[in-house]
């Protein structure tokens, strides 16, 4: 009896140990690797990524392992972009949200049904160590938009570059409303940090990137949101019951635009899209640049674009260019025609009105005139007597 | 968009001047003092018509806003527990407005209970910054909220009537 006890034991602690060590190599599958190798080998995790170098289409691929990218929002969009720049070998990911995992994300990427109730910023953190342990993961877990936590928000992207005190290089903005996006926006401004807004329409069937250089290109205050006209009649479309909907292959799709064109921007290769978007009731990539306006509401937007148009203003034609003697396109069947980009451009302000086909703004512009003037109604403080806040907060709360 | 009750309502609030967010503290203070005389008078107005159905109270620092507001349905009062934070970007964005208690319970709802808006609500405050407040959001926002979501879910059994209050 009692050796048939010892032998369970001993099983028990075998299994055990089996057990422990099952635990430890599913979470570790493979070690950091140093520098990023270009040997073709089936174990080698950077050998197709480096392979863009011997094709011409990326300088010096391993850049990437200096570049921190901080994405605010690790919902449909946000952790399909952190699962591609993971894959792609970033340097650093910083992440924000404040949600949890739910069931009902599961009809979007990444996720998945065990991670249910865990933060989204501590689930995506370990998946993403685990698909690639060189990239360093830093996660925030509060909501950017209240007073004490944008400081902090402010404070970190302008602090926790990969060298300790830098900037990061390029924030993403994967929020869903658009007090984020405002929030994002004051402080990328503030901070003169570049960054990606993107979007995925309530409805699901379109979304868009938009690339914002603080003074040089709109920022998301100077105009109304743009969005993606879809031509679907208002009155067909019911709202009842929901307030969103969502697919995995739109905000895939935008994710993919999103790491594409960030990539594209950090390793300069290719041309940016300043606004891109995407229709997918008729596969229809909208696209435009957009101007600041003169008389954005966000100060730090002002301050930028004098800083823009104080610096010298470089001929981008000569960056980076391919020197080929060859004519481009030897025959034009069609009679396709470029439009220089810098021909005359009307006054700024009113180019933001002016948006390309397939495109509208979300809602008229304010009219600028009317704001100071009080119409018929009454205006607060008119012919009252100072009050103290302590009185107004006293009266208000004995009513 | 908006009909002509909200519309009158509207008009009876006084309009906010000073643009000001709570970064900016100094300002700040004085476009919470407006918050403070339109709320007051939109009380006031509600209570006149009687049609009361809220209180609302912040912190010392007019940064979070809590409090309480009811809907009459076949003349029994319903009462649910409001919150909502002024965010970094007010007055350019409208403050979220929360029923914490219903989160869950219907989908024209946003994490953590904050109350799905209409399509013309964003348009409408946008056009109107800086002059419409934390009145304007109550009256625009959650009013046509509650009586719309209120009898659908008393409707449905998801909410039943608490004696207590």
């Amino acid at each position: 009896m009692s050796t048939a006890i010892d032998e369970l034991q001993a099983i028990i602690a075998e299994l055990k140990t089996e057990l422990e060590e099952q635990k430890t190599s599913t979470r570790i599958a493979r070690e950091r690797i140093e520098r990023m190798s270009a040997e073709v080998v089936d174990s080698n995790p950077y050998s197709r990524l480096m392979a863009l170098q011997r094709m011409n289409i990326v300088k010096d691929y391993e850049r990437i392992r200096d570049k921190a990218v901080a994405i605010v929002g690790v919902g449909g969009v946000g952790s399909v972009t952190a699962d591609m720049l993971t894959r792609c070998g970033i340097g650093k990911l910083i992440l924000f949200d404040y949600d949890k995992v739910e069931l009902a994300n599961m009809n979007r990427l990444f996720f998945t049904p065990d991670q249910a109730g865990l933060s989204k910023v501590e689930a995506a953190a370990r998946t993403l160590s685990f698909i690639n342990p060189d990239v360093v993961i830093e996660t925030h877990n509060y909501n950017i938009t209240t007073v004490e936590n944008f400081d902090k928000f402010l404070t970190t992207i302008s602090e926790s570059g990969l060298q300790k005190g830098q900037p990061v290089d390029l924030v993403l903005s994967c929020v869903d409303n658009f007090e984020a996006r405002m929030a994002i926006n004051a402080a990328c401004n503030e901070n003169n940090l570049n960054w990606f807004e993107s979007g995925v329409s309530e409805n699901a069937v379109s979304g868009h990137i938009q690339f914002i250089r603080p003074g040089e290109t709109a920022c998301f205050a100077c105009a109304p949101p743009l969005v993606v006209a879809e031509n679907i009649d208002e009155r067909t479309l019911k709202r009842e019951g929901v307030c969103a909907a969502s697919l995995p292959t739109t905000m895939g799709i935008t994710a993919g635009l999103l790491v594409q064109n960030a990539l594209k921007y950090l390793l300069n290769f290719g041309e940016v899209s300043d606004y891109l978007g995407y229709n997918a009731l008729n596969d229809f990539f909208p696209k435009m640049t957009l101007k600041p306006n003169a008389e954005c509401d966000d100060r730090y937007c002002l301050q930028r674009q004098k800083e823009f148009q104080a610096r010298p203003q470089p001929k981008e034609q000569q960056i980076d260019e391919v020197v080929s003697n060859e004519p481009l396109h030897a025959s034009n069947d069609w009679g396709i025609e470029l439009v220089a980009e810098d021909a005359p451009v009307e006054q700024q302000t009113t180019n933001t009105t002016n948006v390309a086909s397939g495109l509208r703004l979300a809602y008229e512009a304010p009219d600028k005139v009317d704001v100071n003037q009080s119409e018929s109604a009454a205006v607060v403080n008119a012919g009252l007597p100072e009050t103290s806040l302590d009185d107004l907060m006293a009266q208000m709360k004995s009513m | 968009m908006v009909d002509d009750s909200t519309r009158k309502t509207l008009s009876n609030i006084p309009l906010l001047q000073i643009r000001a967010g709570p970064r900016e503290k100094d300002v700040w203070v004085q476009r919470l003092k407006e918050e403070y005389q339109a709320l007051i008078k939109y009380v006031e107005n509600n209570k006149q018509s009687g049609s009361d159905w809220f209180r609302l109270e912040s912190n010392k620092e007019g940064t979070k806003w809590f409090g309480k507001c009811w809907y009459m349905h076949n003349l029994l009062k319903y009462e649910f527990d409001v919150e909502f934070d002024i965010p970094v970007t007010y007055p350019t964005t409208a403050p979220e407005i929360a029923l914490p208690e219903l989160d869950g319970k219907t989908a024209k709802m946003y994490r953590g209970g904050k109350i799905c808006l209409t399509d013309h609500f964003k348009p409408l405050w946008a056009r109107n910054v800086p002059k419409f407040g934390i009145a304007h959001a109550m009256a625009l926002g959650l009013a046509p909220w509650l009586a719309v979501e209120v009898p659908d879910l008393i409707e449905k059994g998801i909410i039943t009537y608490k004696d207590n209050c």
